[in-house]
C-alpha cells in the first residue's frame, strides 16, 4: 500500500496528469532534514487530486496521509481579456480559499501553446499573461508561477520547459513536505510530552506516530519507519514496567482486560487493518497491540532484508508478552498463552520460510531454532494441560479445556484457509486427539533437535531429547526413552554436572526397571544409593532395591549378577605388611585394604575377593637384592612404606572430573656418577610422566563422543586360580578396613587384578585395580659371605671377619658344619668366645664350636630355620710373605718373586695386597665355595747402603702405608748366611717406636768386618709391630718383615790432582796432572762372577772397566783422552792408575771433575740376566760410543740405529759385535775424592787492572 | 538481583554454582548447562577476531520465558601473567534487551541467571556484577592453597555471591 503525497490541483489538464505522476518520482532529490539528521536522497511520489473545498485540512488536523502538500493552478489562458475577465477572479478565489486554510504551498502553471498563439495574434508580447499573473499574485515569489510550453509537443523547447517544470515541482513539493513534516513531528513530540496528563491515550499517540512511520515507508525510508515503531514499542514497554513498579496510567486499563482472543500473530498482511482499527478505537488488548506492532516491525524488517532479526525479536516479543501479561496481572485462560505463543512461533517461521529459500534457512538454523524449541515447549505444556500425554484418554475436563482454548483462536484467517500447513490447522489438529498430538509433538521435537545438532548445540539437543524421553515415559514407552536418557546421562557424566546426573539417573533407573534390565538397574541403583545429592530416604530406597534383588533365590544357572564396584565402594588405599611387599616363600604377607563404602546403610558382604595374577618372574630368586623398593612405591601415589593410595575422584563427577584432574607428578631422584671414579657429576629430579602432564589438554571437551559411559560394557569376572579372600564382612557406610592374607606359596610376582564383593546374587566387581598393586614372593639359595669387620684387612695382624649365612630355603640342621680348608699363609685363629647370631625377628645367640685339624677347620653351625641370617665372627691372620716387594730388588733377586703375580699395588694408598682364597665346604652344596679375602700389607721397606769413608752402613726405611698407626719394636737385621767376619751393629733405639699412618721409620746398622768384604750380602730384616690401639705386650705375635738385601762392595776410586811440576799450586791455563786410581777391594763372589765380565787374558782374570772424566761445570778442560778402558785384575787390592791432564779454566777453589766408572762388557759377552733390559743397555752403549759424533743425537735415532742392529740376523750381530757399558749399582763404587776441591791460582800479572778514581 | 550464579571451568564442569530458590536448583543447573552451548558458539564465532579488546561480557544470550541467563566467559591466566588478554563481544542488538558478553582466556565462564520479571536490571548492573565476580574469582585463583580445577570453596567468594543474590530480594 502506498501513500503518495497529496497534490491538489485546480482545473487540471487531464492529458498531463498521467505523465506528470509517472515522471515526478524518476529523479531523486536531496532531502535535508532538521535536528541534524543526515540528508538523504529520496524519490517523491505524488497523487494528484482535483480541488475540492472539503479536501483542504481543517485547522489542527495534521493527518499527514491526506495532507495536501502543494496546490497547483493550471491555466492555458493566453488572452489578456479573458484573463482579466474570468481567470484572474478564479485565481483570486482559489488563493483566498488557500489562505483561509493556511496553505502557503501553491504553484500556478501557465500552459502556453503555439496553436493558441497563432490564433490570437494581437497579443502583445510584453504584457504576457505570465507577467500579469506574476504581477498579480506572486509578489516577491516569482518562482511560484511557471510557464509550461506545449507539453504535448515533441519540440526541444517544450522538453526544456517540461523538465524545468518538473524540477520546480519537486523542489516545491519537497520544501512543503519538509516543512509540514517538521511541523508534524513537533506536534507529535508535543503530544508525547503530554503523556503524563490524565487524558492522554497511548492509542491516539500510536496512531499519530504510526502516520509518520507510514510516510517514511512511503518514501522508502524503512529504517526511519522502523525507528518509529521501535519508539512506540519502547514507550509501551516502559509504561508496562512503570505499571509494574506501581505507577499505573489510566489508559493502560484497557490493556488489562482479560484476554479473550489468542489467535497468534498475523504476519501475512502488510497492515492488519482489523487490529489497527481496534487500536484506533482503543479496544485492543495487549496481545492485539503487541501483535500489530510486531507485524509492522516484521514487515519493515523484511523490507530491510533482515529476516533473522525477525526471529530474534519474535522470541523476545513472545517472552516479553508472557512477562507483561503476568506483570499487568491480566487474566488469561490457562493454556491460552501457550496457544498464542505456539501459533505465533509457527507464524513467524512460516513468514521467514516464505521470504527465504531453503539453503538460507538451513544456514541460519541458529536463528530459527529458538522458535522451534519454544513452540515445542508450548505444545508440550498444552499436551500435558489437555491430558494428551498420559497413557489414558483425556477426561471430560480435559476436553472442556481444549474446547475453550480452541474457541479463543476464533476463525481461521482467510489468508491461510487454503494452506494445509497453517499454524491454526496444526494447533487444531494437535489438540484434537492423542495420536495427532504425538505426531506433531514428535515432529517439532525432532526438527528442533536436528537443528540444534546441525549448529553444534549438543547440550540443547540433549535437553530436548531428555524431555522427549520424559514424554515417552509418560506414554509408557521406556524402550524409546532409554536411548535419549542414556545419551543425556553420558554427556552429563562426561561434563561432571552432578545434579543433572542424579536426576537423569533417577529417570534412567525408572526406565530400566520398566524394561527389566536387571544388571543395568542394579548398577544405576547402586550409583544412586551412593549419590550424595539424594536424600537419605531415596538412597535407602535404592539400596533396598539392591538388597531385595540380592536376597532373591539365585538364578538356576547359579550365575551372579555383576555390577561395577565403583558405585558401591571406592578403594582408598592398600597397605602391605611387611611394607616392602617382597617376601620369601611361605612367609606371612598381609594386605590391608581400605574401602569407602558409599551405601547409606551397612552392607553385609559375604565375600570380598581379589583375584591375583601370578607370573613366574625370573627375578623371583633374585630375592631382596633387587626389587624391594621398586615394588612398593610403584604407583604414581605410592609411598615407600608399602602403601598404595588410589586416586580419588568425586564419586559422581566421574570422567568429567577425572579429565580435569591432572595426573599426579611422578618425581624420581636422579644421580649421575662418572663412570671412572664414581664421583657425583650431576643430580636432579626427573618427572617420569611428563608426557601425560605436558600433553595438550583439549580446551573444549568434546561432547560428541563422551568417552566415559554411564554404564560401561558388561563386567567380566575372571576366575583367577589364586585369590585374596575375606568372608562375611560388614561394610559400614564410610571407610572400612579389610585385612587379607596373601598367598605366598610359590615364588613369583602376584598382581592384584580384580576386586569382587558378593552380596547374595549380586557381585560388585572392580574390573581392574589401578595403580598396579603387586607383591613378590621369592625363593633364595643359601648364601655365604665373608666380610671384614673393618674396611680393609691388613696382613700381619689378627683380624676379625664376619661370616654371614643367609639360609634361604635351606634350614640348617643340627650337626651341619662349615669345613674350611686351612692354608699356611692364613691360619684361622681360635678364639674362646665364638658365638653365632641368628638374625630373625628376634635375635638369638648360640654357641659355635670350632674344631681344627691339620687340614680342615670345621665350624658346626647352630640349627637355623630357612630365610634367616646366621652371623658369626672369626679371627684370621694373614702372614706377610717374606718377600721383598720392590721391583728393582726383584730383578736382582732373579725372579724369585715371579710366582706371586697377584701382588699388586693398591690403587690409592700404594699398599700391596694379597688375595687369599678360602675354600669352604657348605652343608647345602656338594661344591666347595671359594671366597677370596684381600689383605693389605701395611708396610713398605726400602734399604740403602751408606758409606762414610771405609765405614759402611745399611739403612732400612720402613714406611707405613696403611691407615692404621703402629708400634714398631725390635728391628733386627740378620745375615742369611752368617759369617764370622761380618758384624752388623745396630744403631737403633731399643724402645718401641710409633709409626703413624703414612709415616716412615728409619733403622740403621753399621757393618763391621774383619776380612775383606764379601761382594754380596743377603740380609733379612724383621721387626715386631702391633697396632697402637693394642697394648704392645699383648702382641706376642710380632710379625717379621723379611727382606733380602744384597749389595756389592767394590771399587774405591781416588783421584788426585797434582800441579805442574815446579809449581806449588795449580794455575789457570796451566796443565795439571790428574791421577785416578781404582782399587778392587774384594774378590767377586761366585754369583757375581757370572755377572762380572771377566776375561781370561794369559791366565789372569781381568775385569774391564771404562772410566770417563766429565766436567759439567766447565771448570776444567780435559786435555787428551778423557775416557778409556782399563783392565782390572780379578784380585783383591788390585789397583789401576790412570794419568790424565786437565787444565783449570778459572781461579779459585775448584771442585774436582767428575769421574765415572762403568762396567765394560765386551761384545762377545752373552748377557746373563734380564733380557728385557738388554735393549736399553745396548742403546746406552751406542749412545756412549757415538758420543763424539753426535752428542745431541736424539734417542729415537739411536734407538732406530740400535734396532737396525738388533733386527739383523744373529750372524750379523755376531759379525758386528758391540761392546756394552753397564753402570755399577749404588754403593759399588766409592768416590774418595767426591767433594774435594783444589786451589787454583790465577796466572801472574799478565793483566793490569786499571782503577780510576775521579 | 541474580537468582543463580555459576562459575564453569574450561572443561565445562561447574566450579561453583549457587541458586537462590533452592527447590529450583535442578532447573537452574539445566539452564546453566544448556547456556554453555551458546557461550561456546559465541566464543568460537567471535574468538579470534576480537582478541585484544577488553570486554569479556557476552550479553544476554539465552533468554527463557522465566529467566534471563547472562553467560560470561572469562580470561584468567592462572600461572603465567604473559598472555592476559580479553575479548570483547560486541553488543549484538540494541533493542529491548541488550545482549552482553564476558569472555576470558582460561575459558572459565561465568553465568548469571536473572529473573525475567526483574525488569529493573540494567545492562550496567549486570556488567558490574560480572566484574565483581571476576575480581573475586581472581582472588580465589590467587590463593596459593587453591588447586586450579577444584570446586571453589571460598568463604569470601561465597559471601560475595550471596551479596549479589540478596540484592534481588
Amino acid at each position: 500500500m502506498q501513500w503518495p503525497l497529496q497534490i491538489i490541483y485546480f482545473s487540471l489538464f487531464t492529458s498531463l496528469y498521467t505523465s506528470l505522476a509517472q515522471q515526478l518520482p524518476r529523479e531523486s532529490m536531496e532531502w535535508r532534514r532538521s535536528y541534524g539528521r543526515a540528508p538523504k536522497m529520496i524519490h517523491l511520489e505524488a497523487n494528484f487530486v482535483q480541488f475540492k473545498e472539503e479536501l483542504l485540512p481543517k485547522d489542527g488536523n495534521r493527518a499527514l496521509l491526506t495532507f495536501p502538500f502543494l496546490h497547483i493552478y493550471w491555466t492555458d489562458c493566453c488572452d489578456t481579456e479573458m484573463y482579466k475577465a474570468s481567470v484572474k477572479d478564479d485565481m483570486l478565489r482559489w488563493q483566498s480559499t488557500l489562505r483561509l486554510h493556511g496553505s502557503v504551498d501553491w504553484l500556478i502553471v501557465v500552459v502556453e501553446s503555439e496553436a493558441k498563439k497563432k490564433n490570437k495574434t494581437n497579443i502583445l508580447p510584453r504584457t504576457s499573461i505570465v507577467d500579469k499573473i506574476r504581477n498579480d499574485f506572486c509578489n516577491k515569489q516569482s518562482d511560484r508561477c511557471v510557464v509550461l510550453s506545449d507539453p504535448l509537443k515533441e519540440s526541444s523547447r517544450s522538453q526544456d520547459s517540461w523538465s524545468a517544470f518538473l524540477t520546480k515541482l519537486r523542489t516545491l513539493l519537497l520544501m512543503s513536505f519538509t516543512k509540514n513534516l517538521g511541523r508534524f513531528e513537533d506536534d507529535m513530540r508535543t503530544l508525547r510530552e503530554k503523556r503524563t496528563e490524565p487524558g492522554w491515550s497511548f492509542c491516539d499517540y500510536f496512531m499519530v506516530q504510526e502516520e509518520l512511520a507510514f510516510v517514511f515507508e512511503m518514501l522508502q525510508q524503512f529504517e526511519d519507519a522502523l525507528v518509529q515503531y521501535d519508539e512506540l514499542d519502547a514507550l509501551f514497554t516502559q509504561y508496562v514496567l512503570n505499571f509494574g513498579a506501581g505507577d499505573g496510567a489510566n489508559w493502560l486499563g484497557s490493556f488489562c482486560t482479560p484476554v479473550k482472543r489468542w489467535s497468534g500473530l498475523l504476519l501475512r498482511r502488510p497492515i492488519d487493518m482489523e487490529k489497527r482499527e481496534l487500536i484506533q478505537r482503543g479496544e485492543a488488548s495487549l496481545l492485539d497491540l503487541r501483535s500489530y506492532l510486531f507485524s509492522r516491525q516484521c514487515t519493515l524488517l523484511i523490507f530491510l532484508q533482515r529476516p533473522w532479526e525477525v526471529t530474534q525479536r519474535a522470541l523476545e516479543l513472545l517472552h516479553n508478552c508472557v512477562q507483561e501479561l503476568r506483570l499487568l496481572e491480566v487474566y488469561v485462560v490457562q493454556g491460552a498463552l501457550d496457544c498464542w505463543v505456539f501459533l505465533s512461533c509457527l507464524e513467524v517461521l512460516h513468514r521467514i520460510e516464505g521470504c527465504c529459500d531453503r539453503a538460507q534457512l538451513e544456514a541460519n538454523c541458529s536463528h530459527t531454532v529458538g522458535l522451534w524449541t519454544y513452540a515445542t515447549e508450548k505444545l508440550k505444556s498444552l499436551g500435558y494441560l489437555c491430558g494428551l500425554v498420559a497413557e489414558k484418554v483425556p477426561t471430560s475436563e480435559d476436553l472442556n479445556r481444549t474446547v475453550d482454548l480452541l474457541a479463543g483462536l476464533g476463525e481461521e484467517r482467510p489468508e491461510t484457509v487454503n494452506s494445509l500447513q497453517s499454524p491454526y490447522k496444526k494447533l487444531n489438529e494437535a489438540l484434537s486427539s492423542v495420536e495427532a498430538f504425538e505426531k506433531h509433538y514428535l515432529e517439532l521435537s525432532h526438527a528442533a533437535m536436528e537443528m540444534y545438532r546441525a549448529i553444534g548445540r549438543m547440550r540443547s539437543a540433549r535437553l530436548i531429547g531428555k524431555s522427549l524421553a520424559e514424554f515417552y515415559m509418560k506414554k509408557g514407552d521406556p524402550e524409546r526413552a532409554e536411548g535419549f536418557l542414556d545419551d543425556s546421562l553420558r554427556s552429563y557424566v562426561a561434563e561432571g554436572w552432578s545434579l543433572q546426573v542424579t536426576h537423569t539417573r533417577k529417570q534412567m533407573a525408572e526406565c530400566q526397571k520398566l524394561l527389566q534390565q536387571t544388571e543395568d538397574y542394579l548398577q544405576t541403583s547402586a550409583l544412586l544409593a551412593g549419590d550424595a545429592n539424594l536424600t537419605v530416604e531415596e538412597r535407602k530406597h535404592f539400596c533396598q532395591e539392591i538388597l531385595t534383588f540380592a536376597s532373591q533365590p539365585p538364578a538356576p544357572s547359579g550365575e551372579h549378577t555383576n555390577t561395577l564396584m565403583a558405585a558401591f565402594a571406592q578403594l582408598r588405599q592398600m597397605q602391605f605388611s611387611p611394607p616392602g611387599a617382597v617376601v620369601h616363600v611361605g612367609a606371612a604377607l598381609q594386605l590391608e585394604l581400605r574401602v569407602r563404602c558409599l551405601m547409606p546403610v551397612a552392607m553385609q558382604v559375604e565375600q570380598l575377593a581379589a583375584t591375583l595374577h601370578f607370573s613366574l618372574e625370573q627375578g623371583g630368586a633374585r630375592g631382596r637384592a633387587g626389587s624391594a623398593q621398586r615394588r612398593a612405591g610403584h604407583g604414581p601415589q605410592g609411598q615407600g612404606d608399602g602403601v598404595v593410595l588410589f586416586p580419588q575422584g568425586s564419586p559422581l563427577a566421574g570422567a568429567g572430573m577425572g579429565a580435569s584432574l591432572l595426573p599426579a607428578l611422578e618425581l624420581y631422584e636422579m644421580q649421575d656418577r662418572s663412570p671412572s671414579d664414581s664421583s657425583l657429576t650431576s643430580t636432579g629430579v626427573v618427572c617420569k610422566n611428563m608426557h601425560l602432564l605436558l600433553r595438550r589438554h583439549d580446551s573444549s571437551a568434546s561432547l560428541d563422543t563422551p568417552t566415559a559411559g554411564a554404564l560401561p560394557a558388561a563386567v567380566a569376572v575372571d576366575d583367577g586360580a589364586q585369590m585374596l579372600r575375606a568372608r562375611d564382612i560388614t561394610l559400614q557406610p564410610g571407610d572400612n578396613s579389610i585385612l587379607f592374607t596373601a598367598p605366598t606359596g610359590e615364588p613369583g610376582s602376584y598382581t592384584l587384578r580384580q576386586l569382587c564383593g558378593s552380596v547374595g546374587r549380586v557381585q560388585f566387581v572392580q574390573s581392574h585395580i589401578y595403580p598396579v598393586v603387586q607383591y613378590e614372593v621369592y625363593s633364595q639359595e643359601p648364601q655365604l659371605t665373608i666380610e671384614p669387620l673393618s674396611d680393609n684387612l691388613l696382613a700381619g695382624i689378627p683380624q676379625k671377619v664376619t661370616f654371614t649365612i643367609a639360609t634361604g630355603h635351606y634350614s640348617v640342621k643340627k650337626g651341619d658344619a662349615l669345613q674350611l680348608s686351612n692354608t699356611d699363609s692364613m691360619p684361622i685363629l681360635h678364639s674362646s668366645c665364638c658365638s653365632a647370631t641368628v638374625l630373625s625377628k628376634r635375635m638369638g645367640e648360640s654357641a659355635l664350636s670350632i674344631q681344627s685339624s691339620e687340614k680342615v677347620t670345621s665350624i658346626s653351625l647352630p640349627p637355623t630355620p630357612p630365610y634367616h641370617t646366621l652371623e658369626f665372627q672369626l679371627e684370621v691372620l694373614c702372614h706377610i710373605p717374606p718377600t721383598p716387594f720392590k721391583p728393582d730388588i726383584e730383578r736382582l733377586t732373579n725372579g724369585e718373586v715371579r710366582h706371586r703375580p697377584k701382588n699388586h699395588s693398591h690403587a690409592d694408598s700404594g699398599m700391596i695386597n694379597i688375595d687369599q682364597k678360602v675354600s669352604i665346604d657348605c652343608p647345602w652344596s656338594i661344591y666347595s665355595t671359594l671366597i677370596a679375602l684381600t689383605f693389605y700389607v701395611p708396610f713398605k721397606a726400602r734399604h740403602s747402603i751408606l758409606s762414610a769413608g771405609k765405614r759402611k752402613y745399611i739403612q732400612v726405611c720402613l714406611q707405613n702405608v696403611s691407615d692404621t698407626n703402629f708400634h714398631l719394636a725390635d728391628p733386627v737385621l740378620t745375615e742369611r748366611q752368617p759369617t764370622v767376619s761380618m758384624e752388623l751393629l745396630s744403631l737403633n733405639v731399643k724402645t718401641q717406636q710409633p709409626v703413624c699412618s703414612q709415616q716412615s721409620v728409619f733403622c740403621l746398622w753399621e757393618m763391621r768386618w774383619a776380612k775383606p768384604l764379601p761382594l754380596c750380602l743377603h740380609c733379612a730384616f724383621s721387626a715386631s709391630f702391633a697396632p697402637v690401639s693394642f697394648q704392645l705386650d699383648r702382641v706376642s705375635v710380632s710379625i717379621r718383615k723379611t727382606q733380602k738385601t744384597l749389595f756389592f762392595f767394590f771399587f774405591p776410586l781416588k783421584a788426585e790432582i797434582s800441579p805442574p811440576s815446579g809449581d806449588q799450586h795449580c794455575r789457570t791455563g796451566a796443565l795439571c796432572g790428574l791421577e785416578v786410581s781404582i782399587t778392587r777391594q774384594a774378590e767377586p763372589s761366585e754369583t757375581e762372577g757370572e755377572e762380572e765380565e771377566s776375561t781370561e787374558i794369559e791366565g789372569l782374570r781381568t775385569t774391564k772397566l771404562m772410566y770417563e772424566v766429565v766436567d759439567n761445570s766447565s771448570n776444567w778442560a780435559v786435555c787428551g783422552k778423557s775416557s778409556g778402558v782399563v783392565s782390572m785384575p780379578v784380585a783383591a787390592s788390585a789397583t789401576h792408575r790412570v794419568q790424565m791432564e786437565v787444565m783449570p779454566l778459572f781461579a779459585g777453589h775448584l771442585p774436582f771433575p767428575n769421574i765415572k766408572v762403568f762396567k765394560y762388557l765386551p761384545h762377545n759377552a752373552v748377557p746373563a740376566i734380564q733380557p728385557d733390559t738388554d735393549s736399553c743397555l745396548e742403546n746406552d752403549t751406542i749412545s756412549l760410543l757415538d758420543k763424539g759424533l753426535d752428542d745431541q743425537g736424539d734417542t729415537a735415532s739411536i734407538r732406530s740405529r740400535g734396532s737396525v742392529h738388533s733386527v739383523g740376523s744373529g750372524e750379523q750381530q755376531r759379525g758386528l759385535p758391540m761392546p756394552r757399558l753397564e753402570p755399577f749399582s749404588p754403593g759399588q763404587v766409592f768416590y774418595w775424592s767426591q767433594g774435594r776441591q783444589v786451589l787454583v791460582l790465577p796466572v801472574t800479572d799478565d793483566h793490569v787492572m786499571e782503577v780510576n778514581v775521579t | 538481583m541474580a537468582v543463580c550464579i555459576a562459575v564453569i571451568a574450561k572443561e565445562n564442569y561447574p566450579l561453583y554454582i549457587r541458586s537462590v530458590p533452592v527447590q529450583n536448583e535442578l532447573k537452574f543447573h539445566y539452564t546453566v548447562h544448556t547456556s554453555l552451548d551458546v557461550v561456546e558458539e559465541k566464543i568460537s564465532a567471535v574468538g579470534k577476531a576480537m582478541a585484544d579488546q577488553r570486554e569479556l561480557y557476552l550479553g544476554l544470550l539465552y533468554p527463557t520465558e522465566d529467566y534471563k541467563v547472562y553467560p560470561s566467559h572469562m580470561i584468567i591466566v592462572y600461572y603465567t601473567p604473559v598472555c592476559m588478554f580479553f575479548i570483547l563481544i560486541e553488543n549484538i542488538l540494541l533493542y529491548r534487551h541488550t545482549r552482553y558478553g564476558y569472555v576470558t582466556n582460561s575459558k572459565v565462564k561465568f553465568v548469571i541467571v536473572a529473573d525475567s520479571s526483574n525488569t529493573s536490571l540494567r545492562d550496567n548492573e549486570i556488567r558490574s556484577m560480572f566484574r565483581k565476580l571476576h575480581n573475586s574469582f581472581t582472588d580465589v585463583m590467587c590463593n596459593p592453597f587453591y588447586n586450579p580445577g577444584d570446586t571453589i570453596q571460598s568463604k569470601a567468594f561465597d559471601s560475595m555471591v550471596s551479596a549479589m543474590m540478596v540484592q534481588a530480594s
